[in-house]
């Protein structure tokens, strides 16, 4: 197998810390979310539901588009935050904001079903032991959705691997910047010759993938082993 | 001390339910649906009471009126659910200490070893939920309330899910801590045995209210001739241990009102010589030596003396006038019959005060009655067969075999 060349492999590794960085920056707020929808009842709980399904459903393109004029120099979030240095258009911070995006609900999803298989009456036993709502999440309600929230996670950092609509609309396809791996594929299929660039990179998606299904899998069992249910 | 007083409507099912309750075990009796484990939920913090008033040691744990509801966690109020809920990721000994990380190291009051020790779980310690047995489970689950010094122990139906065998290794664990440490607990069955054998106090609930409240030598006796209770209809005796008869396998208990015999020996977890031991607030627990258990005990010998307590179903009585001859039954009482309430069914049920106090209930057919002609009044014998005593149900004692 003819070797990769540098830039092929810049985009390799910014596919996977823009996947990396999407997928732990979402997490804590994907938990949240989760949390909230699986246990609390307020008003416009729907809503919210939708709202983080939203890009599941809407064409990526379409969601890139709303993040350009959100988060784009000149939309409103993006040129308040403009002021505190953060800047994700165009660069490779909007690509993984894109990614999370687009990741976020599939995480949520899954987060959310485990929580919801988590016994109430364990946390009602907790919560006549002395622990508060804090420590009863902390101690009991997230250790026992650990298998969920791994999934969640894994699924996110799939999802945000092979992310391409939004993040092109989004971010565009700079070349060390924001041109992802899958990004990298599709120029090369649009210049001539571009062929075998485009097949190695094709073979180090699947390897990734395959990668990331096999630690996925052995994570799980290491977790579900330690969170034995009763027989 | 707990003193309750709540109301609760829901579209099917309004509860409004006063009760205080002292040191010893005070059962929560009835049966299902009558809001039990309603009640057992409101004080736990679990349930929100429309209006009313919790108070458990002085400590206001719901007032409404105040606009006092406190959360679970704040209430220091330990809650045995009917099927164990032990946190399955961790390991029993995380399990046991899982309350003491909330509760201020001054209000730490239930030392770790003694628990451990008078539970019998020492060799659990490690293990995780999942390999435990159902009977293990319970105990770890009482270790665990208990742990957290909690104010007061409510037990839902502890015993309800484990099978005959299970419950009767859990009852004398139940018993022992009854005696070793100084916590009210509060227990919710529907099985009188469990509860004749365990409650000093007993509160009848029924459809929502008190239907009475009492010593649980006054409330389990029987109220009513419906067929339906006649089998749960249960008196409760107090004797004094005579001594055991190696030759037949018996124990022979001195009654003021004549010699009890039942099979098999007595162990060591009869209750301490106390006065009657039978009201709320005995000092059952108030012998030296309280906290510290001594769970060693448990299979010492009980010596002669001791005071242990029966409960004999009305429906194994038999009433003879006159004293019997050539029977098999060794077991006679002698008393007065005070009370024979009958309707047009074809039950009459005798309520006989026998000699030295106790009362004894008897269901006997009307035909009987009538025709031995039997009056308020009349002297009597209650004869009670011996194998019919449940002596599993007896504190303490062994059975031969075992």
């Amino acid at each position: 197998m003819p070797e990769l060349t540098p830039e092929e492999w810049t985009a390799v590794a910014l596919s996977l810390r823009i996947a990396a960085v999407a997928t732990l920056a979402s997490l804590p707020f994907a938990i949240a979310v989760a949390h909230l929808l699986a246990r609390r009842d307020f008003p416009g709980k729907t809503l919210v539901d939708g709202l983080v399904h939203l890009p599941l459903v809407l064409p990526p393109v379409v969601t890139g588009y709303l993040l350009l004029l959100l988060f784009g120099k000149r939309g409103p979030l993006g040129a308040f935050l403009a002021d505190f240095g953060i800047v994700f258009s165009f660069r490779w911070t909007g690509a993984a904001l894109a990614c999370a995006v687009m990741g976020f609900p599939l995480m949520v999803r899954a987060i959310r079903l485990s929580f919801e298989a988590v016994d109430r009456r364990l946390e009602a036993a907790a919560g006549t032991l002395g622990a508060g709502p804090f420590a009863v999440f902390a101690t009991v309600t997230l250790p026992l959705a650990l298998p969920g929230v791994l999934v969640g996670a894994i699924l996110c950092f799939a999802k945000a691997l092979g992310e391409f609509g939004a993040t092109i609309t989004f971010v565009s396809n700079i070349p060390g910047e924001t041109q992802t791996l899958s990004a990298a594929i599709y120029t090369f299929t649009q210049i001539p010759g571009g062929d075998a660039g485009a097949l190695r990179l094709t073979v180090v998606a699947v390897v990734i993938a395959l990668g990331a299904l096999v630690l996925s899998e052995w994570l799980q069992r290491r977790a579900s082993r330690r969170v034995a249910v009763y027989a | 001390m707990i003193e309750f007083d709540c109301r609760l409507a829901r579209p099917d099912f309004k509860l409004d339910v006063a009760f205080s309750a002292g040191q010893g075990v005070t059962a929560l009796f009835g049966p299902s649906g009558s809001g039990k484990s309603t009640v057992i939920r409101l004080i736990a913090g679990l349930e929100r009471p429309d209006d009313g008033r919790i108070v458990a040691d002085d400590a206001v744990l719901a007032d409404t009126a105040a606009g006092i509801v406190l959360p679970p966690h704040r209430r220091r109020i330990g809650l045995v659910f009917q099927d164990a809920q032990l946190f399955p990721h961790l390991s029993v000994r995380a399990n046991l200490t899982y309350g003491r990380w909330f509760t201020p190291r001054r209000e730490r009051a239930v030392p770790f070893d003694d628990v451990v020790q008078v539970l019998g779980i020492d060799r659990l310690l490690d293990r995780r939920p999942a390999t435990l047995s159902g009977g293990e489970r319970q105990r770890v689950a009482i270790g665990r309330a208990l742990l957290a010094s909690p104010r007061l122990l409510l037990m839902d139906e502890p015993l309800a899910s484990l099978d005959d065998a299970r419950k009767r290794e859990i009852l004398p664990f139940i018993e022992h801590l009854r005696d070793a440490f100084r916590i009210p607990i509060v227990y919710v069955s529907h099985a009188v045995d469990e509860v004749a054998r365990l409650a000093g106090h007993v509160v009848r609930l029924e459809a929502g209210r008190v239907a009475a409240a009492g010593p649980a030598s006054e409330i389990l006796a029987p109220t009513s001739l419906s067929t339906a209770s006649r089998f749960e209809a249960v008196s409760i005796l107090t004797a004094t241990v005579e001594r055991y008869d190696p030759a037949f396998a018996v124990t022979i208990l001195d009654h003021p009102a004549g010699r009890i015999i039942l099979p098999g020996h007595l162990g060591g977890t009869a209750m301490e010589p106390t006065p009657t031991g039978l009201g709320p607030g005995s000092p059952a627990t108030s012998q030296a030596g309280a906290m510290t258990g001594k769970p060693t005990d448990r299979t010492a010998s009980s010596p002669p003396g001791a005071l242990v307590r029966l409960s004999i179903r009305a429906t194994n009585v038999t009433l003879a006038v006159g004293r019997p001859s050539n029977l098999s039954i060794r077991t006679a009482l002698t008393g007065t019959v005070v009370h024979i309430a009958t309707d047009d069914g074809p039950f009459a049920l005798a309520t006989i005060a026998l000699r030295g106090g106790d009362r004894l209930t008897a269901y006997i057919t009307r035909l009987a009655a009538a025709e031995l002609g039997l009056d308020t009044g009349d002297e009597v014998h209650a004869l009670i067969k011996a194998v019919s005593l449940d002596e599993r149900m007896v504190p303490g004692l062994q059975i031969p075999s075992e």
